[in-house]
């Protein structure tokens, strides 16, 4: 086959493409994941019975606030992950700003606390059923974020399967945070990130093998 | 000084490229066959400088690349530098076939480390060992008759419908399909 010949069929009939193409594609696959986390919450879950109580008091919305600045930073890893030659540049720092917030505040809270109290607020009272809830509310995310992912043109595999590991993991968390009466800053900056990196490593050790194209 | 001339008609070529590209994304069919044909001059002398000792591959993993752009040409970033992205997906498409020719010739001897020198071709060798006929042939009918009439023929969307006798969005999906298709049976022909 002359490579002339190529061109001109490729060339032929093309049409527009339309722009932003790409992230209307991410936003999709983020939306039905998300409508699946939180299906797959309302049947096996349920919401927390005193959440009308839980959003008045600050540290709810601390621990959504980190969760969905990882998210945040996630989605933007995603991206540009998604489109070859762009490099990830100033998102690590995006991500690390709220790990390293919570962390101090964590060891705040810890310093200031009873000696007796602390293992309290480290391990609250679902330490062992946390990490794995958050994983599995975000596996119909990764699904979804893998699937757009697909349609567009990762070049760095495992970092790629990785980032949609790690926005599956926080939005998982997002959806689990209105189910779960865990609030103290050591439990959130231990398990839930522990829950969030448990999609993330899947997303890592998938991504060479579901993205490549 | 010789230097910063130079880069500055690397920057000319390339926002010439550029500007080709993003109306051929507009729809402007001349624009993008412009841009191709440019790009497989560049996609080519790129790829020969970093594949010296595989020159018979050098024109497969053009076309791959060219195949690879044209289905991927949605992830393109307007604010982005085109030979970022262009480079990217060549050097995915390179290592990709090495990886997989290390993976062979594990399991094989490789025989032809000698027809490595004789036949290296300093010509232009525009012409890939594969064949698009029998490529196509390997899709199925609702993929390979939308991409015959409308890539091949020339056919308006329109036409292609009437000739096919599928809707216009069943031969756009075709078309779309179909590409993807032929880009992943050209991968995996490497491993034969």
């Amino acid at each position: 086959m002359r490579t002339d010949a190529l061109v001109a069929m490729l060339a032929t009939g093309g049409g527009a493409v339309e722009p932003n193409a790409a992230d209307r594609r991410c936003a999709t696959g983020i939306g039905w994941g998300a409508l699946g986390a939180a299906l797959l919450m309302a049947v096996l879950l349920d919401v927390r019975h005193d959440l009308a109580a839980a959003v008045l008091l600050p540290m709810f919305w601390v621990k959504i606030a980190f969760v969905a600045c990882l998210a945040a930073g996630s989605l933007l890893a995603v991206l540009r992950l998604s489109r070859p030659g762009l490099q990830l540049a100033w998102v690590p720092g995006v991500l690390s700003a709220p790990v390293l917030a919570i962390w101090l505040l964590a060891a705040i809270v810890l310093a200031r606390a009873d000696p007796a109290q602390r293992a309290g607020l480290f391990f609250g009272d679902t330490w062992n059923s946390c990490p794995f809830l958050v994983a599995m509310l975000s596996a119909p995310v990764l699904v979804a974020v893998v699937w757009a992912m697909k349609g567009l043109a990762p070049t760095r595999l495992w970092l790629a399967g990785a980032a949609a590991g790690l926005l599956s993991g926080a939005v998982g968390a997002l959806v689990y945070s209105v189910h779960c009466p865990e609030t103290a800053a050591p439990f959130i900056g231990f398990w839930y990130l522990l829950g969030m990196l448990i999609p993330t490593a899947v997303g890592a050790l998938l991504g060479p093998r579901l993205l490549r194209w | 000084m010789q230097r910063m001339e130079e880069t500055g008609r690397v920057n000319a070529s390339e926002e010439r490229l550029r500007q080709l590209l993003m109306r051929g994304l507009a729809g402007d069919a001349p624009a993008y066959h412009a841009f191709l044909q440019d790009l497989s001059a560049h996609l080519r002398a790129f790829l020969r400088k970093r594949l010296a000792r595989l020159p018979d591959e050098v024109e497969d993993l053009v076309q791959e690349s060219l195949l690879a752009i044209h289905n991927q040409r949605h992830t393109y970033d307007a604010g982005q530098p085109l030979t970022a992205w262009v480079h990217a997906i060549a050097k995915y498409k390179l290592v990709d076939l090495l990886r997989r020719r290390a993976r062979r010739d594990l399991l094989t001897d490789p025989l032809d480390d000698e027809f490595d020198f004789a036949s290296s071709a300093d010509t232009e060798a525009a012409e890939a060992r594969r064949d698009l006929g029998k490529l196509l042939d390997q899709l199925p009918d609702r993929q390979r008759l939308p991409i015959v009439h409308m890539k091949l023929e020339g056919l308006s969307v329109a036409d292609a419908a009437r000739v096919t006798g599928m809707s216009e969005s069943a031969v756009k999906v075709g078309v779309h399909r179909g590409l993807k298709a032929l880009a992943a049976i050209v991968r995996v022909r490497g491993d034969a």
